[in-house]
Parts: structure tokens; sequence; C-alpha cells
């Protein structure tokens, strides 16, 4: 998947690639996509669950390849 | 509306319609809808001094409405000097592996201490300084209870900038009431 923007949030832990995700989405424009790398286990949840209860964004997609996840938001409003 | 009052004009009630109209406008910025957590933090342990922190930034990332009340050993996770001092204790923590007789022994919180940052660290988790830092970035309300930086001999200008002073039980209350979310940590 093509991305506007990226972000390595990999090495770090709980609340991190939550927090650093959504500042990263703070300066998206609307319909841009960004790039979430993480090696926490925990974010495939986490994410799903801050995408889903925030508005504004929205997750496109979560895949794992070895110990890295990576997640797509999309912005679709300010 | 009394039976003598005159109707009133056109003129009147499009003023008053737009002056309605404003108000709307003016509820709308205050962000009524986001849920809001209202946290509690007591503690000033290293352990202890996660949680709210974890939380309030997570809120946040949500665009929750969070306010931190901190009283007692609390006020220490927003001490300019302290907050990266914090210490775990040894002595009556199960949950370390150090008998009670040896956790005793002075110098021993500094261990476990050490032990406990240098995990935290290796797992890639955040400070409580930066975690300090970042809810207040993204616009996390920390407080200060004025009653206990008075017993514990604190000033107003040992918290990090952007810390609310001047603040007790009653502010705690109103805003408890005023949350979605109420935590005592």
């Amino acid at each position: 998947m093509d991305a506007d923007e990226t972000l390595d949030a990999t090495g770090l832990s709980c609340p991190m690639p939550v927090v650093k995700t959504k500042q990263a989405t703070d300066d998206l424009a609307v319909g841009d996509v960004l790039e979430v790398r993480a090696t926490d286990p925990g974010s495939v949840s986490d994410l799903a669950g801050w995408a889903d209860g925030t508005s504004g964004v929205e997750l496109l997609d979560q895949t794992e390849d070895g110990d890295v996840y990576t997640h797509y938001v999309r912005r679709t409003e300010r | 509306m009394s039976a003598e009052s005159p109707e009133p004009t056109r003129e009147e009630l499009a003023a008053r319609v737009a002056d309605l109209e404003a108000r709307l406008d003016d509820g709308d910025d205050a962000d009524e809808d986001q849920p809001k957590l209202s946290i509690i933090a007591t503690k000033g342990t290293l352990d202890m001094a996660y949680p709210p922190l974890i939380l309030a930034t997570t809120a946040a990332a949500f665009d929750w409405d969070v306010t931190v009340f901190h009283t007692f050993w609390g006020l220490d996770i927003l001490h300019e000097e302290r907050a990266d001092s914090l210490e775990l204790s040894a002595v009556g923590n199960p949950n370390l592996p150090v008998p009670n007789a040896v956790a005793a022994l002075p110098g021993m919180d500094r261990v476990t201490t050490h032990m406990l940052e240098r995990k935290l660290d290796a797992n890639g988790t955040a400070s409580v300084a930066d975690l300090l830092e970042t809810g207040i970035e993204m616009g996390v309300e920390f407080q200060a209870c004025q009653m206990t930086i008075d017993l514990l001999d604190y000033d107003a200008d040992d918290f990090y900038d952007g810390v609310t002073v001047g603040v007790g039980a009653a502010t705690a209350l109103r805003d408890m009431a005023d949350a979605d979310v109420q935590l005592l940590v």
C-alpha cells in the first residue's frame, strides 16, 4: 500500500505507538495515508481501538512481517 | 410570557434567532461531545507513576478532555527535579525477588529502582518525564494540589511549565462529576 508519510515507532512500547500516531495524523492532510511501523505486539489491538474511537481517522490495513507490525491510517476529515 | 406583552416584531425575532445561533456556535467550540477523563494521582513511586501518565496520554490521543489531579506524593510526578528520580520501594513488595530482610538494607531501594529503570529502558518504555512532557504538549491538564504543595514544603515554581497550581479538592470533585471516567491511582 502506498503511503504519503511514514512513522517509525519500532522499539517503542505502550502508549507511544498510539500517541505518536495521533501526533503524526494531526499533521496529515485530509485523504493522506500514514504508514506506522511498530514492534510492540500490543500495537495491533491498540491502534485498531484508537482509530475506531477517534473521529477523522480510518484504519485501512494492518500487516505483520516477522517482528514488525505495519499499520495504515488515513485522515478522513479534520 | 404575560398576556399583555406586545407581539415581537420580525426584526426582534430575527435578532433573537441570530443570538441563539451564535450561542450554539460557541457551544461547538467547547468540544462537548468528547468524553472526559478525570484521574487522581496519589502515588510517587516509579511503578505507580506510570498508570496515570499512560492513561492520560492515551486518552489525549483519542482527543478526550483529560485532567490529572496530583496530590500527596503524586506531586513528585510533576516535580521538575524529582520526576526523573522516582524510586521503587524494595520493602513490602512481594513482586520483587528480594526478601524483606534484605530489602530493608540501606541502598536496596536504589538497587531495585535501577533494576526497573534498566528494564523499562530495554522495553522501549518512555520515561516518566517524557510521558509528562508529551501529555502537557497534547493538552492534558495536570493539576498540583495546593494543600499538599504546602504540606510537603514544595513551591509552585518546582513543577513543570504548564502544570496548574492553586487548586484543591473542590476543583477535583467538580471535575470528577463532569467526567465520564474517574480513576484514583
